[in-house]
């Protein structure tokens, strides 16, 4: 306990890392992980705690993982974050964007303990890093599924919050529909919750009623998924994680979040002494974002271009957002030819031309 | 056979010890769920409720007891005084985002002003009157048309949560946010903050404000001819009428004061723990108030200690999940055993148990 005090007041920094680092040679590296839903959500919680999962069974007796789940985004995150450090955390991953200033704040408290944030862009001190995975290249092959798929022209979209990480993927899944059905148009739900299935399912019976007959969500829970189903002739993707239990429809495919790679990479480095602040953000070439099994209910020849742009994106050969593009009201943003710049990606706050509807603001 | 037979007169001995018996009753009922999922429930009680308090890390935990009982105890000392009066307001949520908004907006409009003595007070009268407003809806609602207070007050918390949405994606929008969601931190602008008063103590005026407000409504019911209207209000309100208690009035005074505490709690939670305006600040301290005040028997020390008690379950909750690998439902569910029994031992209060006495089936 003494230790720890003195870690807090910030003035035994030099003592404790001096007397801590000959320690982590014998105890195991005590690995923290907050939740923002349930493990049990099937999504995004589901797939970091597989991620967690993996790390125990990639290093064994040298790393020990504590968790948890439900953590509010808000003040009740900093008091979850302290209790984890003073319970002796080495490195605490905090797996939601709204963890951002507790993760700051707590991490400035605790210099000798890493804190890795993700999907967030704020790294205050260097114990702080940032990941993130490019979920836009998913989109990109689901939205060539989707825009073959529909047959009334309509693609829905249950959007959790209208920042740009959100908007990427609308305009991406959006951009591919439409290059391989001009007629489609695409309706958007806002949700404002990353899980909640209630709203969740409202949301997907208010783009039903709208005649869309394909849906993409940027929300966790299955939901979504259960509501086509019983409406019957929808379609819709595996978000975060498989949702295999609604194969082969409607979930024709998905975008699958592998957390473990990056996990077991950054542990290394701590145990290598080679961990530093860094804002790491991976996608379909890098293992981080994979697309689950498609369906027999997609034809063989749409199943064959989704393969295609898969592995075009991973070798590099093709990004999503290759020009030209024009904004919703008609003014360039990429020339022909042009790609996009990850600066104007993370900052993205429009939609792309063809787009109806306005971002909420 | 047992049977039950109304007391005469509520007993004031079993009203006090139904609490307590609830607790005992909650410990016995979650440490048999605690053993059914495999873990030690001696050393899971004792984790949830005496570790917060004398465990290894109670110098951390004690002052965070403070910190999340602060508010419960502000509104449901506000709640108290309507319930009594059998005023319904359900909607202490809504309020308490309201009353939050309210402060953050004057609070911002002065941004980057210094001068913290005119700042900060106004901030306080913009909470307060944020809420009281927000609670007037329902209360004039039901003294001009009659309409039923609990409906009005619940549905206006979703109006308010889409309010608060609207206002962190735009109004109050952090211009230097990079296009994120969510205001400036007010906790980090010193004209506006709500710090700790002494360090290390979790008191911060929020708490200061929830113990004048235990005083003020223990004073008012015992003392003053209003907290005398009030109790009569609910014990008969025909003799209420008759001896000149304006039933409107009496409503809108009730719901008035609730609003404005939940007001003030959302205002201190905004600019101390909380810190900024995002899309999804509240974290239900406004719903949990009705349990506390209940709890606490609707009288302002036996919320006082309510409040206290539920932190104790949430930190400990908290500390539980983390250190034995509880699930969070397994928490949610031994809290909502509280109330359960709580609602059950209740019946002491208003009945004898008899033996029935045989041949009178």
């Amino acid at each position: 306990m003494k230790r720890r005090t003195l870690l807090i007041s910030g003035a035994g920094t030099a003592f404790a890392a001096a007397l801590g680092s000959p320690l982590r040679a014998q105890e195991p590296i005590k690995v923290g992980f907050v939740y923002v839903g349930p493990i049990g959500d099937g999504g995004w919680t589901y797939q970091h705690n597989e991620g967690r999962l993996a790390l125990e069974e990639h290093f064994g007796d040298q790393v020990e993982t504590i968790y948890q789940e439900s953590v509010p985004e808000g003040p009740d995150a900093e008091r979850v974050l302290t209790q984890m450090a003073l319970q002796g955390a080495d490195i605490i991953f905090t797996t939601s964007f709204g963890y951002m200033e507790a993760t700051n704040n707590v991490a400035a408290q605790f210099p000798d303990v890493k804190f890795e944030h993700a999907t967030g862009y704020m790294r205050n001190t260097p114990n702080v890093a940032t990941y993130d995975a490019r979920f836009y290249e998913g989109r990109a092959v689901i939205g060539t599924i989707a825009g073959h798929m529909t047959q009334t022209n309509k693609i829905g979209y249950i959007g959790s919050f209208p920042i740009p990480e959100v908007i990427q993927g609308i305009n991406s899944s959006f951009l591919h529909a439409r290059k391989v059905n001009p007629d489609v148009e695409m309706v958007v739900v806002w949700a404002y919750t990353w899980i909640d299935p209630a709203k969740e399912a409202d949301a997907a019976k208010a783009l039903l009623e709208q005649g869309v007959d394909v849906i993409l969500q940027h929300t966790d829970s299955t939901a979504p998924q259960a509501a086509a189903a019983e409406a019957g002739n929808v379609y819709t993707f595996g978000q975060a994680s498989d949702m295999a239990a609604f194969k082969p429809t409607p979930r024709i495919a998905s975008i699958i979040d592998n957390w473990a790679p990056y996990y077991i990479e950054r542990i290394q480095a701590l145990m290598d002494g080679t961990w530093e602040s860094t804002h790491t953000w991976g996608g379909i070439g890098d293992g981080e974002v994979e697309i689950g099994e498609i369906t027999d209910a997609v034809p063989a020849e749409v199943k064959a271009e989704a393969e295609q742009m898969i592995a075009d994106i991973a070798s590099g050969a093709y990004h999503p957002f290759t020009g030209p593009i024009n904004k919703q009201d008609g003014t360039p943003w990429l020339a022909e030819g042009e790609v996009a710049t990850d600066e104007q990606l993370v900052s993205m706050d429009f939609y792309v031309e063809g787009m109806t509807g306005e971002i909420p603001n | 056979m047992l049977r039950l037979e109304k007391r005469p007169q509520p007993s004031r001995a079993w009203a006090w010890a139904t609490p307590v018996l609830a607790v005992v009753l909650t410990m016995i009922a979650g440490g048999l769920l605690f053993a059914a999922l495999g873990k030690d429930p001696v050393e899971a009680i004792r984790t949830i409720f005496w570790d917060p308090l004398f465990g290894q890390y109670a110098s951390y935990s004690r002052p965070q007891l403070l910190v999340k009982a602060g508010p419960l105890i502000l509104i449901a000392i506000g709640l108290s005084l309507g319930f009594r009066a059998g005023i319904w307001n359900i909607g202490a949520e809504g309020q308490y985002i309201v009353g939050a908004l309210c402060a953050a907006a004057v609070g911002l409009a002065f941004y980057p002003s210094e001068a913290r003595w005119v700042i900060f007070p106004l901030m306080i009268v913009a909470g307060a009157l944020g809420g009281l407003l927000w609670a007037m809806i329902p209360g004039l609602l039901k003294v001009r048309f009659g309409t039923n207070e609990i409906l009005v007050s619940l549905m206006l918390v979703y109006v308010a949560e889409n309010v608060q949405s609207w206002m962190a994606l735009g109004p109050l929008r952090n211009p230097e946010g990079m296009g994120f969601p969510g205001s400036r931190n007010l906790a980090q602008y010193p004209a506006a903050a709500n710090p700790e008063l002494i360090a290390g103590t979790g008191m911060h005026w929020g708490v200061v404000a929830a113990l004048l407000a235990v005083i003020a409504a223990y004073v008012l019911l015992s003392r003053h001819l209003l907290g005398f209207h009030i109790r009569l209000t609910g014990e008969s309100p025909r003799a209420a009428a008759f001896s000149g208690v304006n039933p409107g009035a009496l409503i809108l005074i009730c719901m008035g004061a609730s609003g404005a505490l939940a007001g003030l709690a959302g205002m201190f939670e905004i600019t101390g723990p909380s810190g900024r305006v995002s899309i999804d600040f509240n974290v239900g301290y406004g719903f949990t108030a009705i349990i506390v005040a209940f709890l606490g028997r609707l009288h302002p020390v036996g919320i006082l200690l309510a409040g206290l008690l539920l932190a104790l379950t949430y930190i400990g909750g908290e500390v539980a999940s983390l250190t034995l690998r509880l699930p969070v439902a397994a928490i949610q569910l031994f809290q909502g055993m509280l109330l359960f029994f709580l609602l059950a031992v209740d019946v002491l209060t208003n009945y004898r148990v008899r033996r029935a006495r045989e041949g009178t089936a």
